[in-house]
Protein backbone atom coordinates (compact mmCIF):
# COMPACT_ATOMS: atom_id res chain seq x y z
CA UNK A 1 0.00 0.00 0.00
CA UNK A 2 2.80 2.42 0.81
CA UNK A 3 4.30 2.09 -2.68
CA UNK A 4 1.04 2.80 -4.44
CA UNK A 5 0.65 5.79 -2.18
CA UNK A 6 4.07 7.24 -2.94
CA UNK A 7 3.44 6.68 -6.66
CA UNK A 8 0.21 8.55 -6.33
CA UNK A 9 2.12 11.33 -4.62
CA UNK A 10 4.61 11.59 -7.48
CA UNK A 11 1.88 11.32 -10.12
CA UNK A 12 0.01 14.41 -9.05
CA UNK A 13 -2.45 16.01 -11.40
CA UNK A 14 -1.75 13.78 -14.36
CA UNK A 15 -3.19 10.85 -12.44
CA UNK A 16 -6.73 12.13 -12.84
CA UNK A 17 -6.65 12.29 -16.62
CA UNK A 18 -4.35 9.32 -17.22
CA UNK A 19 -5.07 7.84 -20.67
CA UNK A 20 -6.04 4.17 -20.82
CA UNK A 21 -2.68 2.57 -21.33
CA UNK A 22 -0.76 -0.24 -19.63
CA UNK A 23 -2.44 0.14 -16.24
CA UNK A 24 -0.37 -0.04 -13.08
CA UNK A 25 -1.94 -0.91 -9.75
CA UNK A 26 -2.55 2.75 -9.06
CA UNK A 27 -4.49 3.35 -12.30
CA UNK A 28 -6.47 0.19 -11.64
CA UNK A 29 -7.39 1.44 -8.19
CA UNK A 30 -8.35 4.82 -9.62
CA UNK A 31 -10.48 3.45 -12.43
CA UNK A 32 -12.36 0.83 -10.45
CA UNK A 33 -12.27 2.81 -7.22
CA UNK A 34 -15.89 2.38 -6.15
CA UNK A 35 -15.77 -1.33 -6.86
CA UNK A 36 -12.34 -2.16 -5.47
CA UNK A 37 -12.43 -0.19 -2.26
CA UNK A 38 -15.29 -1.99 -0.52
CA UNK A 39 -14.22 -5.36 -1.90
CA UNK A 40 -12.44 -6.61 1.24
CA UNK A 41 -15.36 -5.62 3.42
CA UNK A 42 -17.86 -7.12 0.99
CA UNK A 43 -15.99 -10.40 1.00
CA UNK A 44 -15.73 -10.36 4.77
CA UNK A 45 -19.39 -9.57 5.20
CA UNK A 46 -20.28 -12.17 2.62
CA UNK A 47 -18.21 -14.64 4.56
CA UNK A 48 -19.66 -13.48 7.86
CA UNK A 49 -23.32 -13.49 6.81
CA UNK A 50 -23.69 -15.84 3.89
CA UNK A 51 -21.41 -18.57 5.14
CA UNK A 52 -23.05 -18.98 8.56
CA UNK A 53 -26.59 -18.69 7.19
CA UNK A 54 -25.93 -21.16 4.39
CA UNK A 55 -24.13 -23.50 6.73
CA UNK A 56 -26.99 -23.35 9.22
CA UNK A 57 -29.47 -24.12 6.46
CA UNK A 58 -27.38 -27.10 5.38
CA UNK A 59 -26.87 -28.39 8.93
CA UNK A 60 -30.51 -27.89 9.80
CA UNK A 61 -31.39 -30.70 7.38
CA UNK A 62 -29.02 -33.13 9.09
CA UNK A 63 -28.91 -34.93 12.34
CA UNK A 64 -25.48 -34.90 13.90
CA UNK A 65 -23.97 -35.14 17.35
CA UNK A 66 -20.53 -33.58 17.58
CA UNK A 67 -19.27 -36.10 20.06
CA UNK A 68 -20.16 -39.14 18.01
CA UNK A 69 -17.90 -40.55 15.30
CA UNK A 70 -20.72 -40.95 12.78
CA UNK A 71 -20.94 -38.33 10.03
CA UNK A 72 -24.01 -36.05 9.67
CA UNK A 73 -27.05 -37.84 8.29
CA UNK A 74 -29.56 -36.16 5.98
CA UNK A 75 -33.03 -36.10 7.51
CA UNK A 76 -34.84 -33.51 5.38
CA UNK A 77 -37.20 -31.26 7.26
CA UNK A 78 -37.47 -33.60 10.23
CA UNK A 79 -35.79 -31.09 12.58
CA UNK A 80 -38.25 -28.34 11.65
CA UNK A 81 -41.23 -30.68 11.94
CA UNK A 82 -40.06 -31.57 15.41
CA UNK A 83 -39.51 -27.93 16.39
CA UNK A 84 -42.94 -26.75 15.31
CA UNK A 85 -44.78 -29.98 16.05
CA UNK A 86 -43.75 -31.58 19.28
CA UNK A 87 -41.03 -29.46 20.85
CA UNK A 88 -42.66 -28.06 23.98
CA UNK A 89 -39.39 -26.57 25.11
CA UNK A 90 -39.15 -24.51 21.90
CA UNK A 91 -42.60 -23.01 22.39
CA UNK A 92 -41.79 -22.29 26.01
CA UNK A 93 -38.59 -20.52 24.93
CA UNK A 94 -40.45 -18.51 22.28
CA UNK A 95 -43.02 -17.35 24.81
CA UNK A 96 -40.33 -16.38 27.32
CA UNK A 97 -38.44 -14.47 24.61
CA UNK A 98 -41.57 -12.53 23.71
CA UNK A 99 -42.27 -11.77 27.39
CA UNK A 100 -38.69 -10.79 28.16
CA UNK A 101 -38.28 -8.48 25.18
CA UNK A 102 -41.81 -7.09 25.27
CA UNK A 103 -41.84 -6.23 28.96
CA UNK A 104 -38.28 -4.96 29.27
CA UNK A 105 -38.46 -2.73 26.19
CA UNK A 106 -41.81 -1.28 27.26
CA UNK A 107 -40.72 -0.64 30.84
CA UNK A 108 -37.45 0.88 29.67
CA UNK A 109 -39.20 3.15 27.20
CA UNK A 110 -41.68 4.44 29.80
CA UNK A 111 -39.02 4.90 32.47
CA UNK A 112 -36.60 6.40 29.98
CA UNK A 113 -39.22 8.88 28.83
CA UNK A 114 -39.99 9.95 32.40
CA UNK A 115 -36.32 10.43 33.26
CA UNK A 116 -35.55 12.23 29.99
CA UNK A 117 -38.40 14.68 30.64
CA UNK A 118 -37.23 15.26 34.19
CA UNK A 119 -33.67 15.96 33.06
CA UNK A 120 -34.83 18.17 30.20
CA UNK A 121 -33.75 21.52 31.59
CA UNK A 122 -30.57 23.43 32.23
CA UNK A 123 -28.76 22.52 35.43
CA UNK A 124 -25.21 22.39 36.71
CA UNK A 125 -23.79 18.86 36.61
CA UNK A 126 -25.64 17.66 33.55
CA UNK A 127 -22.44 16.25 32.06
CA UNK A 128 -21.89 14.21 35.19
CA UNK A 129 -25.38 12.74 34.97
CA UNK A 130 -24.71 11.73 31.37
CA UNK A 131 -21.51 9.96 32.39
CA UNK A 132 -23.40 8.12 35.11
CA UNK A 133 -25.99 7.05 32.54
CA UNK A 134 -23.32 5.74 30.19
CA UNK A 135 -21.80 3.41 32.78
CA UNK A 136 -24.39 0.62 32.85
CA UNK A 137 -24.76 0.40 29.09
CA UNK A 138 -21.08 0.11 28.24
CA UNK A 139 -20.16 -2.14 31.15
CA UNK A 140 -19.29 -5.77 30.43
CA UNK A 141 -22.57 -7.74 30.62
CA UNK A 142 -21.00 -10.91 32.00
CA UNK A 143 -19.18 -8.97 34.72
CA UNK A 144 -22.08 -6.82 35.94
CA UNK A 145 -24.38 -9.85 35.72
CA UNK A 146 -22.14 -11.53 38.29
CA UNK A 147 -22.42 -8.51 40.58
CA UNK A 148 -26.21 -8.79 40.25
CA UNK A 149 -25.96 -12.47 41.15
CA UNK A 150 -24.25 -11.38 44.37
CA UNK A 151 -26.90 -8.73 45.02
CA UNK A 152 -29.74 -11.16 44.27
CA UNK A 153 -28.40 -13.76 46.73
CA UNK A 154 -31.45 -14.84 48.79
CA UNK A 155 -29.70 -15.11 52.16
CA UNK A 156 -26.87 -12.58 52.04
CA UNK A 157 -27.72 -10.32 49.10
CA UNK A 158 -28.10 -6.59 49.51
CA UNK A 159 -31.48 -6.48 47.74
CA UNK A 160 -33.20 -8.68 50.30
CA UNK A 161 -31.56 -6.57 53.00
CA UNK A 162 -33.15 -3.45 51.48
CA UNK A 163 -36.49 -5.23 51.31
CA UNK A 164 -36.22 -6.25 54.94
CA UNK A 165 -35.56 -2.61 55.91
CA UNK A 166 -38.95 -1.64 54.51
CA UNK A 167 -40.65 -4.67 55.96
CA UNK A 168 -40.99 -6.83 52.85
CA UNK A 169 -40.23 -10.55 53.28
CA UNK A 170 -37.17 -11.80 51.34
CA UNK A 171 -37.52 -13.01 47.75
CA UNK A 172 -35.77 -15.89 46.03
CA UNK A 173 -35.10 -13.67 42.98
CA UNK A 174 -33.24 -15.84 40.44
CA UNK A 175 -33.97 -18.97 42.43
CA UNK A 176 -37.69 -19.30 41.79
CA UNK A 177 -39.50 -19.86 38.46
CA UNK A 178 -42.00 -17.10 39.26
CA UNK A 179 -39.50 -14.38 40.17
CA UNK A 180 -36.63 -15.24 37.83
CA UNK A 181 -37.95 -13.43 34.74
CA UNK A 182 -38.90 -10.24 36.62
CA UNK A 183 -35.44 -10.28 38.24
CA UNK A 184 -33.73 -10.58 34.86
CA UNK A 185 -35.93 -7.80 33.49
CA UNK A 186 -34.95 -5.65 36.47
CA UNK A 187 -31.29 -6.17 35.68
CA UNK A 188 -31.86 -5.50 31.96
CA UNK A 189 -33.80 -2.36 32.84
CA UNK A 190 -30.91 -1.16 34.97
CA UNK A 191 -28.50 -1.75 32.10
CA UNK A 192 -30.52 -0.35 29.20
CA UNK A 193 -32.87 2.36 30.47
CA UNK A 194 -29.97 4.85 30.17
CA UNK A 195 -29.82 4.30 26.41
CA UNK A 196 -33.51 5.20 26.17
CA UNK A 197 -32.93 8.25 28.37
CA UNK A 198 -30.02 9.51 26.29
CA UNK A 199 -31.73 8.96 22.91
CA UNK A 200 -34.96 10.61 24.06
CA UNK A 201 -33.10 13.38 25.86
CA UNK A 202 -31.17 14.38 22.75
CA UNK A 203 -34.46 14.13 20.85
CA UNK A 204 -36.10 16.57 23.28
CA UNK A 205 -33.11 18.85 23.00
CA UNK A 206 -33.51 19.16 19.23
CA UNK A 207 -37.24 19.98 19.23
CA UNK A 208 -38.30 23.43 17.98
CA UNK A 209 -39.33 25.81 20.76
CA UNK A 210 -42.17 27.68 19.05
CA UNK A 211 -44.94 25.03 19.46
CA UNK A 212 -44.24 24.92 23.19
CA UNK A 213 -44.39 28.69 23.55
CA UNK A 214 -47.63 28.81 21.59
CA UNK A 215 -49.14 26.13 23.81
CA UNK A 216 -48.11 28.00 26.95
CA UNK A 217 -49.69 31.19 25.71
CA UNK A 218 -52.86 29.26 24.93
CA UNK A 219 -52.82 27.95 28.49
CA UNK A 220 -52.30 24.26 27.77
CA UNK A 221 -51.66 22.03 30.79
CA UNK A 222 -48.43 20.06 31.15
CA UNK A 223 -50.24 16.82 30.32
CA UNK A 224 -51.78 18.36 27.22
CA UNK A 225 -48.40 19.67 26.07
CA UNK A 226 -46.88 16.24 26.49
CA UNK A 227 -49.76 14.41 24.80
CA UNK A 228 -50.30 16.72 21.84
CA UNK A 229 -46.92 18.35 21.22
CA UNK A 230 -43.98 16.51 22.79
CA UNK A 231 -45.09 12.98 21.95
CA UNK A 232 -45.87 13.55 18.24
CA UNK A 233 -42.74 15.62 17.67
CA UNK A 234 -40.61 13.07 19.47
CA UNK A 235 -41.90 10.17 17.37
CA UNK A 236 -38.69 9.75 15.30
CA UNK A 237 -36.56 9.47 18.45
CA UNK A 238 -39.00 7.04 20.03
CA UNK A 239 -38.92 4.91 16.89
CA UNK A 240 -35.13 4.79 16.91
CA UNK A 241 -35.02 3.94 20.61
CA UNK A 242 -37.60 1.18 20.19
CA UNK A 243 -36.00 -0.38 17.13
CA UNK A 244 -32.48 -0.45 18.53
CA UNK A 245 -33.57 -1.73 21.92
CA UNK A 246 -35.72 -4.47 20.42
CA UNK A 247 -32.92 -5.49 18.07
CA UNK A 248 -30.47 -5.82 20.93
CA UNK A 249 -32.93 -7.30 23.40
CA UNK A 250 -33.57 -10.18 21.01
CA UNK A 251 -29.80 -10.79 21.02
CA UNK A 252 -29.55 -11.03 24.82
CA UNK A 253 -27.47 -13.99 25.88
CA UNK A 254 -24.53 -13.16 28.15
CA UNK A 255 -26.43 -11.86 31.14
CA UNK A 256 -29.03 -14.61 31.26
CA UNK A 257 -26.48 -17.36 30.65
CA UNK A 258 -24.30 -16.04 33.46
CA UNK A 259 -27.15 -15.48 35.92
CA UNK A 260 -29.40 -18.50 35.42
CA UNK A 261 -28.33 -20.63 32.43
CA UNK A 262 -32.03 -20.60 31.58
CA UNK A 263 -33.21 -22.02 34.90
CA UNK A 264 -34.81 -22.76 37.24
CA UNK A 265 -37.01 -25.24 35.38
CA UNK A 266 -36.28 -23.46 32.07
CA UNK A 267 -38.27 -20.51 33.39
CA UNK A 268 -35.78 -18.03 31.92
CA UNK A 269 -34.77 -19.99 28.84
CA UNK A 270 -35.09 -17.57 25.93
CA UNK A 271 -34.56 -18.85 22.37
CA UNK A 272 -30.89 -17.86 22.38
CA UNK A 273 -30.30 -19.96 25.49
CA UNK A 274 -32.23 -22.95 24.14
CA UNK A 275 -30.26 -22.89 20.87
CA UNK A 276 -27.01 -22.68 22.81
CA UNK A 277 -27.88 -25.54 25.16
CA UNK A 278 -28.95 -27.74 22.25
CA UNK A 279 -25.67 -27.19 20.46
CA UNK A 280 -23.15 -26.97 23.25
CA UNK A 281 -24.64 -28.89 26.14
CA UNK A 282 -26.29 -31.75 24.25
CA UNK A 283 -24.06 -31.35 21.15
CA UNK A 284 -27.05 -31.88 18.90
CA UNK A 285 -25.67 -29.70 16.08
CA UNK A 286 -28.26 -30.40 13.40
CA UNK A 287 -31.12 -29.49 15.69
CA UNK A 288 -29.28 -26.43 17.02
CA UNK A 289 -28.78 -25.22 13.43
CA UNK A 290 -32.48 -25.66 12.72
CA UNK A 291 -33.25 -23.64 15.86
CA UNK A 292 -30.78 -20.97 14.72
CA UNK A 293 -32.54 -20.74 11.35
CA UNK A 294 -35.90 -20.29 13.06
CA UNK A 295 -34.37 -17.76 15.45
CA UNK A 296 -32.91 -15.66 12.61
CA UNK A 297 -36.22 -15.69 10.73
CA UNK A 298 -38.07 -14.70 13.92
CA UNK A 299 -35.68 -11.83 14.69
CA UNK A 300 -35.72 -10.53 11.11
CA UNK A 301 -39.50 -10.68 10.99
CA UNK A 302 -39.82 -8.62 14.18
CA UNK A 303 -37.21 -6.08 13.12
CA UNK A 304 -38.59 -5.67 9.61
CA UNK A 305 -42.08 -5.20 11.00
CA UNK A 306 -40.80 -2.46 13.31
CA UNK A 307 -38.88 -0.74 10.52
CA UNK A 308 -41.97 -0.95 8.27
CA UNK A 309 -44.20 0.60 10.92
CA UNK A 310 -41.66 3.33 11.45
CA UNK A 311 -41.43 4.13 7.73
CA UNK A 312 -45.20 4.34 7.47
CA UNK A 313 -45.60 6.67 10.43
CA UNK A 314 -42.55 8.61 9.26
CA UNK A 315 -44.38 10.55 6.55
CA UNK A 316 -47.29 11.77 8.55
CA UNK B 1 -42.19 27.08 43.78
CA UNK B 2 -45.49 28.92 43.35
CA UNK B 3 -46.99 26.52 45.84
CA UNK B 4 -44.35 27.32 48.46
CA UNK B 5 -44.83 31.04 47.95
CA UNK B 6 -48.57 30.69 48.40
CA UNK B 7 -47.83 29.31 51.87
CA UNK B 8 -45.83 32.40 52.71
CA UNK B 9 -42.30 31.21 51.94
CA UNK B 10 -40.32 34.24 50.70
CA UNK B 11 -39.24 34.13 47.04
CA UNK B 12 -35.46 33.51 47.39
CA UNK B 13 -36.03 30.74 49.93
CA UNK B 14 -38.72 29.20 47.74
CA UNK B 15 -36.40 29.26 44.74
CA UNK B 16 -33.64 27.65 46.77
CA UNK B 17 -35.96 24.93 48.05
CA UNK B 18 -37.28 24.16 44.58
CA UNK B 19 -33.73 23.89 43.28
CA UNK B 20 -32.74 21.59 46.11
CA UNK B 21 -35.80 19.41 45.47
CA UNK B 22 -34.87 19.18 41.80
CA UNK B 23 -31.33 18.07 42.64
CA UNK B 24 -32.68 15.52 45.10
CA UNK B 25 -34.69 14.09 42.22
CA UNK B 26 -31.63 13.96 39.97
CA UNK B 27 -29.71 12.19 42.71
CA UNK B 28 -32.53 9.70 43.21
CA UNK B 29 -32.40 8.90 39.48
CA UNK B 30 -28.64 8.43 39.49
CA UNK B 31 -28.26 6.37 42.66
CA UNK B 32 -29.50 3.00 41.33
CA UNK B 33 -27.25 3.22 38.27
CA UNK B 34 -24.18 3.99 40.34
CA UNK B 35 -24.98 1.68 43.24
CA UNK B 36 -24.15 -1.53 41.38
CA UNK B 37 -20.65 -0.26 40.61
CA UNK B 38 -20.24 1.03 44.15
CA UNK B 39 -21.19 -2.39 45.50
CA UNK B 40 -18.80 -4.05 43.07
CA UNK B 41 -15.81 -1.95 44.19
CA UNK B 42 -16.80 -2.34 47.84
CA UNK B 43 -17.03 -6.11 47.44
CA UNK B 44 -13.62 -6.17 45.81
CA UNK B 45 -12.12 -4.57 48.93
CA UNK B 46 -13.76 -6.81 51.52
CA UNK B 47 -12.63 -10.13 52.93
CA UNK B 48 -14.80 -13.20 52.34
CA UNK B 49 -16.11 -12.95 55.92
CA UNK B 50 -17.10 -9.30 55.44
CA UNK B 51 -18.66 -10.09 52.07
CA UNK B 52 -20.89 -12.78 53.48
CA UNK B 53 -21.82 -10.87 56.63
CA UNK B 54 -25.47 -10.35 57.44
CA UNK B 55 -26.57 -7.57 57.61
CA UNK B 56 -24.26 -6.23 54.87
CA UNK B 57 -21.28 -4.11 55.98
CA UNK B 58 -20.80 -0.64 54.53
CA UNK B 59 -17.86 0.57 56.63
CA UNK B 60 -14.71 -1.50 56.97
CA UNK B 61 -10.97 -1.38 56.50
CA UNK B 62 -10.34 -1.97 52.78
CA UNK B 63 -8.05 -4.78 51.71
CA UNK B 64 -6.33 -5.27 48.36
CA UNK B 65 -5.91 -8.97 49.04
CA UNK B 66 -8.56 -9.86 46.42
CA UNK B 67 -6.77 -8.09 43.59
CA UNK B 68 -3.54 -9.75 44.59
CA UNK B 69 -5.27 -13.15 44.63
CA UNK B 70 -6.83 -12.59 41.22
CA UNK B 71 -3.49 -11.80 39.65
CA UNK B 72 -1.48 -14.55 41.27
CA UNK B 73 -3.84 -17.48 41.30
CA UNK B 74 -5.61 -17.25 38.00
CA UNK B 75 -3.32 -16.49 35.06
CA UNK B 76 -5.18 -13.23 34.98
CA UNK B 77 -2.30 -11.42 33.32
CA UNK B 78 -2.59 -13.82 30.39
CA UNK B 79 -6.33 -13.14 30.12
CA UNK B 80 -5.76 -9.39 30.17
CA UNK B 81 -3.22 -9.75 27.37
CA UNK B 82 -5.69 -11.96 25.48
CA UNK B 83 -8.51 -9.47 25.83
CA UNK B 84 -6.40 -6.54 24.66
CA UNK B 85 -5.06 -8.54 21.71
CA UNK B 86 -8.48 -9.77 20.62
CA UNK B 87 -10.30 -6.44 20.97
CA UNK B 88 -7.38 -4.51 19.49
CA UNK B 89 -7.00 -6.95 16.61
CA UNK B 90 -10.70 -7.13 15.81
CA UNK B 91 -10.97 -3.34 15.92
CA UNK B 92 -7.92 -2.77 13.75
CA UNK B 93 -9.12 -5.31 11.19
CA UNK B 94 -12.59 -3.75 11.17
CA UNK B 95 -11.06 -0.32 10.54
CA UNK B 96 -8.90 -1.60 7.69
CA UNK B 97 -11.84 -3.34 6.04
CA UNK B 98 -14.62 -1.00 7.07
CA UNK B 99 -13.25 2.50 6.47
CA UNK B 100 -12.79 2.17 2.68
CA UNK B 101 -16.14 0.41 2.43
CA UNK B 102 -17.93 3.11 4.42
CA UNK B 103 -16.36 5.83 2.27
CA UNK B 104 -17.56 4.20 -0.92
CA UNK B 105 -21.03 3.51 0.48
CA UNK B 106 -21.34 7.14 1.55
CA UNK B 107 -19.99 8.65 -1.68
CA UNK B 108 -21.10 6.23 -4.38
CA UNK B 109 -24.46 5.24 -2.85
CA UNK B 110 -23.81 1.52 -2.64
CA UNK B 111 -26.84 0.71 -0.52
CA UNK B 112 -26.62 -3.04 -1.03
CA UNK B 113 -23.50 -3.28 1.08
CA UNK B 114 -25.04 -1.11 3.77
CA UNK B 115 -28.04 -3.43 3.89
CA UNK B 116 -25.78 -6.46 4.22
CA UNK B 117 -24.12 -4.86 7.21
CA UNK B 118 -27.47 -4.06 8.77
CA UNK B 119 -28.35 -7.75 8.46
CA UNK B 120 -25.11 -8.61 10.22
CA UNK B 121 -26.04 -6.11 12.96
CA UNK B 122 -29.47 -7.66 13.48
CA UNK B 123 -28.60 -11.35 13.35
CA UNK B 124 -28.38 -12.92 16.82
CA UNK B 125 -24.88 -14.10 17.59
CA UNK B 126 -26.29 -17.51 18.32
CA UNK B 127 -26.79 -18.02 14.59
CA UNK B 128 -23.05 -17.66 14.04
CA UNK B 129 -21.91 -19.90 16.80
CA UNK B 130 -22.61 -23.34 15.35
CA UNK B 131 -21.06 -22.65 11.92
CA UNK B 132 -18.03 -20.91 13.46
CA UNK B 133 -17.49 -23.71 15.94
CA UNK B 134 -17.60 -26.41 13.28
CA UNK B 135 -15.46 -24.39 10.84
CA UNK B 136 -12.75 -23.53 13.35
CA UNK B 137 -12.82 -27.03 14.80
CA UNK B 138 -12.20 -28.35 11.30
CA UNK B 139 -9.39 -25.87 10.71
CA UNK B 140 -7.88 -26.72 14.07
CA UNK B 141 -8.16 -23.07 15.12
CA UNK B 142 -10.07 -23.51 18.36
CA UNK B 143 -8.30 -21.61 21.16
CA UNK B 144 -6.27 -19.44 18.76
CA UNK B 145 -6.26 -15.68 18.32
CA UNK B 146 -7.21 -16.07 14.63
CA UNK B 147 -10.53 -17.76 15.39
CA UNK B 148 -11.64 -15.38 18.11
CA UNK B 149 -10.54 -12.23 16.27
CA UNK B 150 -12.30 -13.29 13.07
CA UNK B 151 -15.48 -14.08 14.97
CA UNK B 152 -15.38 -10.67 16.66
CA UNK B 153 -15.54 -9.02 13.23
CA UNK B 154 -19.25 -9.83 13.41
CA UNK B 155 -19.37 -7.23 16.20
CA UNK B 156 -16.77 -4.67 15.16
CA UNK B 157 -17.28 -4.37 11.40
CA UNK B 158 -20.95 -3.27 11.52
CA UNK B 159 -20.11 -0.67 14.17
CA UNK B 160 -17.24 0.82 12.18
CA UNK B 161 -19.12 0.84 8.89
CA UNK B 162 -22.38 2.29 10.24
CA UNK B 163 -20.73 5.02 12.28
CA UNK B 164 -18.43 5.99 9.43
CA UNK B 165 -21.08 6.02 6.68
CA UNK B 166 -22.79 8.82 8.55
CA UNK B 167 -19.54 10.68 9.12
CA UNK B 168 -18.34 10.38 5.52
CA UNK B 169 -21.70 11.57 4.23
CA UNK B 170 -21.26 14.72 6.31
CA UNK B 171 -17.91 15.59 4.72
CA UNK B 172 -18.68 18.60 2.48
CA UNK B 173 -18.72 17.51 -1.13
CA UNK B 174 -17.12 20.80 -2.22
CA UNK B 175 -14.08 19.95 -0.13
CA UNK B 176 -13.58 16.65 -1.93
CA UNK B 177 -14.21 18.20 -5.33
CA UNK B 178 -11.68 20.94 -4.63
CA UNK B 179 -9.13 18.28 -3.73
CA UNK B 180 -9.86 16.42 -6.96
CA UNK B 181 -9.36 19.58 -9.00
CA UNK B 182 -6.09 20.20 -7.20
CA UNK B 183 -4.91 16.84 -8.45
CA UNK B 184 -5.66 14.37 -5.67
CA UNK B 185 -6.48 10.87 -6.76
CA UNK B 186 -9.66 9.36 -5.36
CA UNK B 187 -7.60 7.35 -2.93
CA UNK B 188 -5.90 10.52 -1.72
CA UNK B 189 -9.25 12.25 -1.32
CA UNK B 190 -10.15 9.40 0.98
CA UNK B 191 -6.95 9.33 3.04
CA UNK B 192 -6.18 13.07 3.14
CA UNK B 193 -9.59 14.70 3.19
CA UNK B 194 -12.36 12.36 4.31
CA UNK B 195 -10.46 10.58 7.07
CA UNK B 196 -8.91 13.61 8.80
CA UNK B 197 -12.16 15.59 8.60
CA UNK B 198 -14.05 12.69 10.23
CA UNK B 199 -11.61 12.08 13.03
CA UNK B 200 -14.14 12.50 15.84
CA UNK B 201 -16.34 9.83 14.33
CA UNK B 202 -13.26 7.72 13.74
CA UNK B 203 -12.44 7.90 17.45
CA UNK B 204 -16.02 7.03 18.36
CA UNK B 205 -16.10 4.07 15.97
CA UNK B 206 -12.76 2.79 17.25
CA UNK B 207 -13.68 3.05 20.90
CA UNK B 208 -17.18 1.61 20.50
CA UNK B 209 -15.88 -1.27 18.46
CA UNK B 210 -13.19 -1.95 21.06
CA UNK B 211 -15.66 -1.83 23.95
CA UNK B 212 -18.19 -4.16 22.35
CA UNK B 213 -15.50 -6.62 21.40
CA UNK B 214 -14.07 -6.37 24.91
CA UNK B 215 -17.50 -7.05 26.40
CA UNK B 216 -18.36 -10.05 24.26
CA UNK B 217 -18.71 -13.30 26.12
CA UNK B 218 -20.37 -15.78 23.76
CA UNK B 219 -17.70 -16.20 21.07
CA UNK B 220 -14.90 -16.62 23.59
CA UNK B 221 -17.02 -19.08 25.55
CA UNK B 222 -17.29 -21.35 22.52
CA UNK B 223 -14.10 -20.71 20.57
CA UNK B 224 -11.44 -20.47 23.28
CA UNK B 225 -9.97 -22.78 25.84
CA UNK B 226 -7.55 -22.11 28.67
CA UNK B 227 -4.94 -20.45 26.39
CA UNK B 228 -6.83 -17.67 24.63
CA UNK B 229 -9.74 -17.15 26.99
CA UNK B 230 -10.80 -13.50 27.27
CA UNK B 231 -11.65 -11.66 30.49
CA UNK B 232 -15.47 -12.02 30.53
CA UNK B 233 -15.16 -15.82 30.34
CA UNK B 234 -12.31 -15.83 32.85
CA UNK B 235 -14.44 -13.88 35.33
CA UNK B 236 -17.37 -16.20 34.78
CA UNK B 237 -15.18 -19.10 35.84
CA UNK B 238 -15.00 -17.56 39.32
CA UNK B 239 -18.58 -18.77 39.68
CA UNK B 240 -17.65 -22.42 39.52
CA UNK B 241 -16.53 -24.26 42.61
CA UNK B 242 -18.36 -25.04 45.83
CA UNK B 243 -18.16 -21.67 47.48
CA UNK B 244 -18.27 -18.49 45.40
CA UNK B 245 -15.33 -16.22 46.13
CA UNK B 246 -17.29 -12.96 46.32
CA UNK B 247 -14.25 -10.75 46.80
CA UNK B 248 -12.29 -12.31 43.95
CA UNK B 249 -15.31 -12.10 41.69
CA UNK B 250 -15.85 -8.44 42.48
CA UNK B 251 -12.16 -7.66 42.05
CA UNK B 252 -12.09 -9.35 38.65
CA UNK B 253 -15.27 -7.56 37.58
CA UNK B 254 -13.75 -4.25 38.68
CA UNK B 255 -10.62 -4.92 36.64
CA UNK B 256 -12.65 -5.64 33.49
CA UNK B 257 -14.66 -2.45 33.88
CA UNK B 258 -11.71 -0.10 34.39
CA UNK B 259 -10.43 0.10 30.78
CA UNK B 260 -13.96 0.81 29.54
CA UNK B 261 -14.34 3.67 32.01
CA UNK B 262 -11.14 5.24 30.78
CA UNK B 263 -12.19 4.86 27.14
CA UNK B 264 -15.68 6.35 27.43
CA UNK B 265 -14.34 9.48 29.09
CA UNK B 266 -12.83 10.42 25.72
CA UNK B 267 -15.92 10.12 23.58
CA UNK B 268 -18.86 10.19 25.95
CA UNK B 269 -20.60 12.93 23.98
CA UNK B 270 -20.71 10.74 20.88
CA UNK B 271 -21.37 7.28 22.26
CA UNK B 272 -25.15 7.25 21.93
CA UNK B 273 -24.91 8.75 18.46
CA UNK B 274 -22.53 5.95 17.55
CA UNK B 275 -24.66 3.22 19.07
CA UNK B 276 -27.68 4.27 17.05
CA UNK B 277 -25.72 5.07 13.88
CA UNK B 278 -27.83 4.61 10.79
CA UNK B 279 -30.99 5.07 12.79
CA UNK B 280 -31.38 8.81 12.79
CA UNK B 281 -30.73 9.45 9.12
CA UNK B 282 -32.00 8.29 5.71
Amino acid sequence: MSTSRSQALAGGATAVAAPPGPAGPRELLERHFSRLLPLPAVLTIGGLIIFPLAFNLYMSLQTWFVSSTTPPKFVGLANFLEIFGTDVRFWNATWITVKFTGISVTVQLALGMAIALYLHREFVGRGLVRTVMLLPMVSTPAAVALIWVIMFNPTLGILNYFLSQVGIPPLLWLGHPRTVLPSLILMDTWKWTPLMVLILHSGLQSLPLSPFEAARIDGASAVQVFRYITLPLLRPSIAVALIFRTMDSLKTFDTIYVMTEGGPNNASEILNLYTFQTGFKYFHMGYASALAVVLVLFVFAVNLALIRVRERSWSY
Amino acid sequence: MELLMRYGVPRPAARWMAGAAYYAGVAAICVPFVFVFYWMVLGAMKTQVQNTASPPIFLFRPTFENFYKVFVANQFVQYIVNSFTVSGGATLLALLLGLPAAHVIARYRQRGIALGILVARMAPHLSYVVPFFILFQWLGWIDTYAAIILSHLVITLPIVVWVMIGAFEDVPLELEEAARIDGCSRWQVFTRISLPVSRTALATATILSFIFSWNNFLFALILTGPERRTLPVAVFNFMSGDEIDWGGLSAAATLITLPILVLILFVQRHIVQGMTAGGLKE
